[in-house]
Formats: C-alpha cells, structure tokens, sequence
C-alpha cells in the first residue's frame, strides 16, 4: 500500500470487477491458480465467452453495484478463439471510453488488457496493480449514491 | 421461490487450507431460494457425485451451485451428475474457489479465502436463479478429415485413421511428404536408418485408397466448426501435370540448371526441376520457377522436349480446392533456429560450422557425400569433430528458454555414427547438462562416452575461429575448471528447434492458441494433449512444442483415436450457448449481421397471408453460432441475447456483488 493513502482510506479494500473471456484471461487466471502464485484478493471474476460480449452497460452496472475499479480482458489481438471478437470490444472500448469518461468515471478505475492463457504472471501483476492504484483512488461512491 | 442446493467442495486440502467451507456453506443457507447447502471432502469423487444427486433428489432442487475448482476442469462432470438426476444439465453452475481463490490466496487464518468464496458462490447462486433449461444442439458429422504436414506425425495419424475407414486429406507444404524425418539418417536409440523406416510409411500413404496427398500445397482458409469445415487449399503450380506424369525423371536429367538443394540443407545442388530427395512422395517433379529460365525468360524449355507423356505446363496456374472436412489434425513440425544469429560460433562464416540437421545429411547413405564424413570446405575427412549442444536452447537472451528435448540424444548419436564411419577420429562434445529421460536413452548416451570414446566436456564454447584450415573452439570445461582449446576440423552445432515459419498465421486461420514461442497450446496440458481450445481441430508432433520422433507418433496416433471416436456417430451434441433474437423487437438493422465472425445471422423474411414481404428480421442459425455473443453486444435494440450468458444472468451477477 502506498504511503500517501494510509490516513485517508486506510483499512479500505477495495472490489475489483474483472469482465474476462473464457479462452485466454479465465484459462490465464486459472493457471496463476495451478502454478500456486499469489495475488491480492480483491477481484471478482465474472467470466463471458468472448470480451466482444460485454456491454459497456455492464461497466457501469458494475460501479453501481459496488464494485470499485473494473478491468476487461480477453486473448491478444489476432488470438482471438471466435476470431474477431476481441477487436470488436477493442473498438467498442475506444467508442466508449470518453462517454464514461464523461459519465464520471475517473480512468485510473477502468482497465482494458490482454492477458493470454499461458501469461499467469501477467494477470498477477495486473491484479496487485490494479487493487493498488483503485485503493489509493479511495472508494468510488459517486455511483454507488444512485440507489438505482 | 427457486429451490438451489449449494455443495461447497473442499478438494482434499486443496480449497479447505485456505478456506473455511463451512463457513461458507453456512453463510449461503442464509440466501433466499438456498433449501440445502453443505461442505464435502471431494465432490468430484464418485461418492460426492452420488451425494450430490441423492440430495438433488432428495430437496426435489430446480439449481445446483458447486463451489470447487474452475468449470474448465468439472463443469461438464457435474452437469453430467446433475443430468442423470433429473436435473436440467444448464441448471447446474460452477463457482470456482480453487484457481481463483484457494489457490491465489495463502492467507493461512482463511479469513480472505472465506470472504472471497462466500462473494463469488453468492454471486453464482443469483447468476443461476436467471438460469434457464437448454438442450444440446444436435449438428451432423461430415466424416472426413485434414492432417496438415505430412511429417511422420501427420503420416502416422493419416495412416491410422485411413485404417478406420474414414477419408483423408493429406495436405504439405513441400514437393514430397516426408517432413523433417526423411532427412535423418540413423535414428537414436535403435540406429535403424531413418529413410528404411519412414518410405514404407511414405508409400504405404500414397497407396492408401482413403489417403488423399496434397504436395506443395497450404491452407488457406477455414471456415465453419467441428464437423463442418470447409478449408481452402492452395495448390501452388508445378509446372507438371500430376496427371500424366509417370516420374521417370528424364526431364531431371536433361534440365542444364541447378540450384540449391533445400533438402540438403544447402551443401548440394539439385535441378531447377526436381524431386527433393529419391523416394519422394509422390514421385513427381517440380519446377522451382523462380531459377527457371524458361518460366522467367522464355529460353530452355529442355524438359517440355524430352518429356514422353507431355505432362510438362509451364502455364500452370496455382489453383485454390475447396474440400469439406469434419476435423481437422494440425502436424506442420518443426524448423531450426537461424544459426547466424549466433556470431560468436561463426556459422555461414566458416564454412566447416554446419548444423546438426546438415550433419543429418552428411552421415545419410543418400546424403550428398554418400554417407561419408567429409567437411564442406575441402572436402576432407574431419580427424576432430567438436559438438555444441544448447545452441539458442535454454538461452534465453539470445535463442529460447525451452529445452529442445532431442539434442542431447541426437548428439551422442552424431558422436557414434562418426565414430562408426572415421575410426581414428575424435569427437567432443560441450554440454550444459546430458536430458536423457527416455526408454534405453540413458543407456545410448553412455554408449556414445564410454564405447565409442567421445568426449565430453561440461561447459560453454565461447567463441569459434579459423586458423590455418583448421577450426579453433575456445570453451571452459567447468568440471576440471580449465580454459579449453580445441583445434577442430569441424563443428556441428545442435541448434534448437523452433516452430515452422507462418506457424502464427495458420494458427489464426484455424483459431487454435499458441504461446510466445509460436507453439499451438494445447486443450490441457496434461489431460487433453492432443485436443485444442477449437473443438474438431486436433494437434500433432512438433508444432505443439519439441519432442521426439517416438512421441510425434504417439501423438499422431492419439489424434487419429479422437478423430475416429468423433466420425463414430453421426451427429454430435454441442453445447447450446448460442444466440437468439428477440423478433418482436428486431428492426432489422443488420449491426449483427456485420458483427458476426462466423455468418451465422441470415436474414429472415416475414410475410404476410399473400406472401408479400412485409418485414425483415434477424435469425441465428444455430448449428453455425458459436455463442461468441459479438452481435449481442452490437445489438442496439437489445434484440439479441446469448443463451446462457443473457445480460440478465450478468447483471444479477453484478447485483450480488
């Protein structure tokens, strides 16, 4: 934990949504598992066929419902299992990712990456960062105050 | 009210080190809808299994959460339970709490384990109150099959699944079948010459009536999915009509040209038309048009003069087939390493540091100097041969971090057949460590040191130079912690094995993973080795990663028992995660349509009583859908949604967060 967020969300822990692909996140992230390495315990994975599935609707249901940082990700470009699917969540990041932005989601809470099934230790790393950076960011309560 | 059992798994010590799944059993008793909740030692044992469907039973349960390893490993297994209980087999949800949490999570008082299973079962449970019954899409077999590479894994699997009964497509990339494997001489640990073992299997393809060989010819395409491929080949022009010819190979004689022979690793010249090597498969020749001065210039033409059945075309155009396959078996081998990149032992500079495959050639009876050990510079018989093994292997700044598994047996075998061919000669051998796990490997290996007198010297060779004809290799030997220097007549380098060239681009083609070194991924490491990510396609030998010739075998004949095993009935059971539209809310924007990978939206007309089109909409042709859920995503009007991953299941989900 970085020093600067001590005093003023000390203690906080904060939840971490992962939207992953079955094929090569959810296949990557089974392999840190395999191979007994450790990571922080914040994220909760919620696993879809392909990353071209999600919905930037699921983004924001996400944050509503409590979650504090969101990261999406899928196989490499050109690896994708139903072959294009990744580029069209790709596409559909870069068409989104100024409306949320705008919709007052600060960027530092959303992540998009491309983690394969053999990168385990990629998907370590992203995870310890992630739950790094979201827990110096504090909680994000501006969503969370909707009551929708 | 749904009626939901949760069965929390502690997988021996596996998930319960770590987690209290008491606890969490406890806690998910508290949810509303849960009638039954329990921890159990292991539930994919076949008494957990039967508890589970007792209990199923038993509560009369309409959902079954099963919080254990990743549904990659036992969702089918626990659907299956959940089937023969009576249980829709898609109202059955796996919460994986060992991968993603026991096992990635060490705190030992489980206070971080507990909290994140009781999430993550929480979060399944409100998934699964979305659920909804499914039944298997029932799609027809086409029971055919193509092996890409006729290596001896492809042969192999060829081979056998000709034996079955069942058609194949043979396809290579080269003028003759025979990969990598025709080009050995003697085989480790048996010495039995590579070619009187690899030809029969080479004929015994081409005279196969099931057998279909596709020589000089690449994928191109593929389209559809397990049972129902449609592949493209290219069949790249000849400039020979396969028809006709009867491979008498005057036209080889007669043609004035030459070029560098490919399969003689570049230390002979063949004609510019040409069969590879004498027992090609098929025994038919090619014209290497590039050096063809008659197909580049329009002079020559001496083999279109000789040739008796005019099979000679130099108008020949590359020609694209279409064929129909239901699996697919990928076999496209190996390749080594470019040696120029490693400077400091001199290959392509000096000319007497050849590869361990040129050195194949060297010692081969069919070889360019017949069998005979002769150096390439002079062509005079080395008295000292040294050896490098690792060459780019477990090296990871300047080659691979793998280890190429065959070099160290295929070394002591090169330091044998030298001996066996120059008596009075020396061989040595620098070595990082001897891998020789294996049947009889071992036992070859000190063969090679204590009867056939090779030298071996633990160590790195720092650098290869040339002096007065002679080779210098500096090296360490860090046994006896001495400075090295050899002066050599030759040096083979053992250079490691790399995936083939296009091995990535195929892979997307297929839609099969690979890793950072280019070779396939397989389905499960362990359990399912042969199998890919991409149900129906298949792998084979050496493109899934180094190995040796027994096991490219092994694994040839390994596909082949799968692919039987599915072209045994006629129509398979897929998995029904596919998607649907909404037709009272389609407008017919077409958004899936262009979003969709595999076409499997069509356009579907509605009419009204006279037949007038009155309304378009969008319809998914299950037996094409993949249940990617693309078009779902692209849906503006939130007309499609996937089976088994509906926005509502995701969103309850998230609610439970």
């Amino acid at each position: 934990m970085s020093e600067h967020t001590q005093h003023e969300h000390s203690g906080f822990e904060p939840k971490i949504v992962a939207f992953v692909c079955n094929w090569c996140t959810y296949a990557g992230a089974d392999l840190a598992g395999t191979s007994r390495m450790e990571y922080k315990p914040n994220v909760r994975i919620i696993k879809l066929p392909c990353t071209g599935r999600i919905d930037p609707l699921f983004i924001i249901k996400a944050f509503e419902k409590g979650a504090d940082g969101v990261l999406v990700s899928g196989c490499h470009p050109g690896d994708c299992h139903y072959t294009t699917g990744n580029y069209h969540a790709r596409r559909r990041w870069i068409a989104f990712k100024s409306l949320l932005e705008f919709t007052g989601i600060d960027m530092k809470r959303l992540h998009f990456s491309w983690v394969s099934a053999s990168e385990a230790i990629k998907w370590v790393d992203l995870i310890n960062n992630i739950t790094d950076e979201v827990k110096k960011l504090g909680p994000f309560m501006e969503y969370k105050n909707l009551n929708v | 009210m749904p009626r939901i059992g949760v069965f929390v798994c502690q997988c021996g010590t596996n998930i319960a080190s770590t987690v209290d799944t008491k606890k969490v059993a406890e806690e998910m008793a508290k949810i509303p809808g849960v009638v039954y909740t329990g921890d159990y030692k292991f539930m994919c044992s076949a008494p957990g299994q039967d508890n589970l469907k007792e209990i199923v039973k038993e509560h009369k349960l309409d959902g079954v959460i099963v919080s254990a390893c990743s549904p990659h490993m036992h969702e089918k297994t626990f659907r299956k339970a959940c089937e023969s209980a009576g249980l829709n087999p898609y109202k059955c949800e796996i919460t994986n709490i060992r991968e993603q949490c026991s096992w990635v999570h060490h705190d030992a008082t489980k206070a971080a384990g507990t909290a994140k299973s009781i999430d993550l079962t929480r979060m399944s449970i409100e998934r699964l109150k979305k659920n909804k019954s499914l039944s298997k899409i029932k799609i027809p077999i086409k029971k055919r099959v193509l092996v890409i590479g006729g290596g001896i894994a492809g042969i192999q699997a060829a081979l056998d699944i000709a034996e079955g009964g069942r058609q194949v497509i043979l396809v290579e990339r080269e003028p003759s079948i025979g990969g990598n494997m025709a080009k050995l001489s003697e085989t480790f640990p048996t010495m039995d010459c590579s070619q009187c073992i690899m030809t029969p299997k080479m004929v015994e393809a081409s005279l196969n009536e099931n057998i279909k060989i596709l020589t000089w010819s690449e994928v191109e395409k593929v389209d559809g999915y397990i049972g129902n491929f449609t592949v493209q080949i290219r069949k790249r022009a000849r400039y020979v009509n396969e028809d006709l010819c009867n491979g008498c190979g005057l036209c080889i004689e007669k043609c004035p040209f030459k070029a560098k022979s490919e399969f003689e690793m570049g230390m002979a010249q063949r004609k510019v038309i040409y069969t590879p090597f004498p027992q090609a498969v098929p025994n038919i020749p090619v014209i290497d048009a590039k050096n063809c001065p008659k197909i580049q210039k329009d002079k020559c033409g001496a083999c279109a003069i000789v040739c008796g059945p005019k099979c000679i075309d130099f108008k020949q155009q590359d020609t694209v087939i279409t064929e129909e396959v239901g699996a697919i078996i990928v076999a496209t081998g190996y390749q080594l390493m470019p040696n120029e990149r490693f400077g400091e032992y001199g290959y392509g500079k000096i000319k007497d540091v050849i590869s361990g495959l040129q050195f194949e050639r060297l010692a081969s009876a069919s070889g360019p100097t017949g069998g005979e050990i002769k150096r390439p510079s002079d062509g005079k018989t080395p008295k000292n041969v040294v050896f490098i093994q690792c060459v780019g292997s477990r090296d990871e700044k300047k080659g691979v971090s793998y280890c190429s598994k065959i070099c160290c047996m295929y070394t002591a075998k090169h330091t044998m057949l030298y001996k066996h061919k120059v008596h009075e000669g020396q061989s040595y051998v620098f070595y990082m460590d001897i891998r020789a796990g294996g049947k009889r490997y071992e036992e070859f290996v000190r063969r090679a040191i204590e009867h056939d007198g090779a030298m071996y010297l633990r160590g790195r060779v720092s650098r290869v130079y040339e002096k007065d004809g002679k080779v210098i290799v500096q090296g360490a030997d860090t046994l006896s912690g001495n400075q090295v220097e050899i002066e050599a007549d030759m040096v083979v380098l053992a250079t490691a094995l790399v995936s083939r060239d296009g091995a990535d681009s195929l892979a997307q083609k297929l839609g099969i993973g690979y890793d950072k070194y280019k070779f396939y991924n397989e389905y499960h490491p362990k359990l399912k080795p042969v199998e890919t990510v991409t149900a129906g396609i298949f792998l084979a030998g050496t493109c899934a990663g180094p190995m040796d010739i027994p096991e490219s075998v092994s694994m040839g004949s390994a596909t082949a028992s799968k692919v039987l095993a599915l072209f045994s009935n006629d129509q398979m059971a897929r998995e029904p995660i596919t998607a649907n539209v909404n037709r009272m809310t389609c407008n017919a924007c077409w958004d899936c349509l262009v979003a969709c990978p595999y076409s499997a939206i069509e356009e579907d007309a509605v009419k009204n009583r006279q037949g007038a089109v009155i309304r378009m909409l969008a319809r998914v042709n299950e037996g094409v859908c993949q249940g990617c859920g693309v078009c779902v995503a692209a849906c503006r009007s939130k007309s499609i949604d996937l089976r088994g991953y509906t926005d509502e299941q995701v969103y309850a989900a998230l609610a439970a967060f």
